[in-house]
């Protein structure tokens, strides 16, 4: 079993859903070798069917409590932009390809998607994009994201409060 | 006509009076070290959402010398309340909780425009000022949430009224790369240690420190 969880978070997201289920990026994960795909897709108006993705068993689902089962049990997260999810993501050290909405260009959550893929910790596209960078893409350039350190920010506060 | 202008003197003379001490309380930060009594009260502002995943990052690197812990959270927030408790049972292992949670109205909705923000945020300052008053912490721990605006406010005011020197420590969202948010680009200028988990806000806010994500 190879699966891949898409998420857009508390968004809608029509157009990656879209993109998604088409004929062609359908077929580019079954020739990755994925057997299952789990669709996230919020507010969003769009629930495909079964019969839109052939060759691979579809679970579709707008909200869970928490989507971390989802996360762990993936072997590629495909999300919108949103910070949290992304970093929910690469901290359980999953490939991660972030789909752009080309609606949304001022929304200061893209500063972090750009700054991850920058240091090669994301891969990223459009939804204009996807099918052809689901055919091409090299999961194996992805770098592994390593967590923050709040001990070096409780050590600084240590010393400045003067407790040691 | 005379007495108008007493009062209005003698307003202007309190306002510069204020602004003066605040200048010299912000030039005190350095030499604020709560810590020698063994032990820093603190108020935390969580959030919302992301917000509050981060600060419980922050505080469970801090030792329980840093206690008691005062959180607060938007009257509108349902989720935070819940996070809290489960990350102070869990780090606390005995009984002796030494936490408690305040509520206090939203100052800023996500989307809320400038001009109603800025009534909301007076509005919240009504309801921050006693509760820091009564809570006096040594220290207001924040990252960003709007409502941490007005809980800094009223930290300062102490300090200006010269009740207590309380500390500001701000940590910007790790998802702030490029720009600060609208609350750090308020308290930049007044926090005491202002974090940034990005090099390049630190190359554009010099008076930022950058220990790294350290989220």
């Amino acid at each position: 079993m190879k699966t891949v969880f898409v998420t857009v978070g508390t968004t809608s997201f029509n157009e990656l859903i879209v993109s998604l289920v088409t004929k062609e990026a359908i077929q580019a994960l079954v020739d990755r070798g994925y057997t299952d795909l789990a669709l996230q897709v919020g507010r969003g108006s769009f629930l495909p069917g079964p019969e839109r993705c052939p060759g691979l068993k579809l679970e579709v689902f707008r909200f869970k409590d928490s989507i971390s089962d989802y996360i762990n049990k993936a072997d590629l997260i495909i999300s919108h932009a949103g910070a949290g999810s992304c970093l929910e993501a690469l901290g359980a050290g999953k490939p991660l390809l972030v789909v752009v909405n080309d609606n949304l260009m001022d929304n200061h959550q893209l500063e972090l998607a750009k700054q991850l893929h920058s240091d090669c910790h994301l891969l990223y596209c459009t939804c204009s994009t996807l099918t052809q960078t689901l055919k091409t893409m090299d999961l194996s350039v992805l770098k592994t994201f390593l967590p923050g350190q709040p001990q070096n920010f409780a050590n600084f506060l240590n010393k400045v409060t003067g407790l040691i | 006509m005379l007495l108008l202008w007493s009062i209005l003197a003698g307003i202007s003379l309190v306002i510069i009076i204020l602004l003066v001490r605040l200048y010299v309380v912000l030039g005190t930060g350095s030499e604020c070290r709560p810590g020698k009594k063994g032990s820093v009260s603190m108020l935390v502002v969580a959030g919302s959402g992301g917000h509050t995943t981060e600060i419980i990052r922050l505080m469970g690197s801090l030792s329980q010398s840093y206690g008691p812990r005062h959180y607060v959270i938007a009257d509108t927030d349902k989720m935070s309340e819940e996070k809290i408790r489960t990350f102070e049972v869990s780090k606390t292992s005995d009984s002796q909780s030494q936490f408690t949670i305040h509520r206090i109205p939203r100052s800023r909705e996500v989307r809320q425009s400038w001009s109603s923000s800025v009534v909301s945020t007076l509005y919240a300052l009504l309801y921050s000022v006693p509760l820091v008053f009564r809570l006096r912490p040594d220290m207001v721990l924040c990252n960003g949430p709007g409502t941490c605006v007005p809980l800094c406010a009223a930290g300062l005011l102490l300090g200006v009224l010269g009740l207590k020197r309380v500390l500001i420590i701000y940590v910007e969202s790790i998802c702030r790369v490029e720009t600060l948010s609208m609350s750090g680009k308020i308290l930049y200028h007044l926090a005491d240690y202002f974090f940034v988990q990005w090099p390049s806000l630190k190359d554009k806010y010099p008076n930022t420190i950058y220990l790294g994500r350290v989220v």
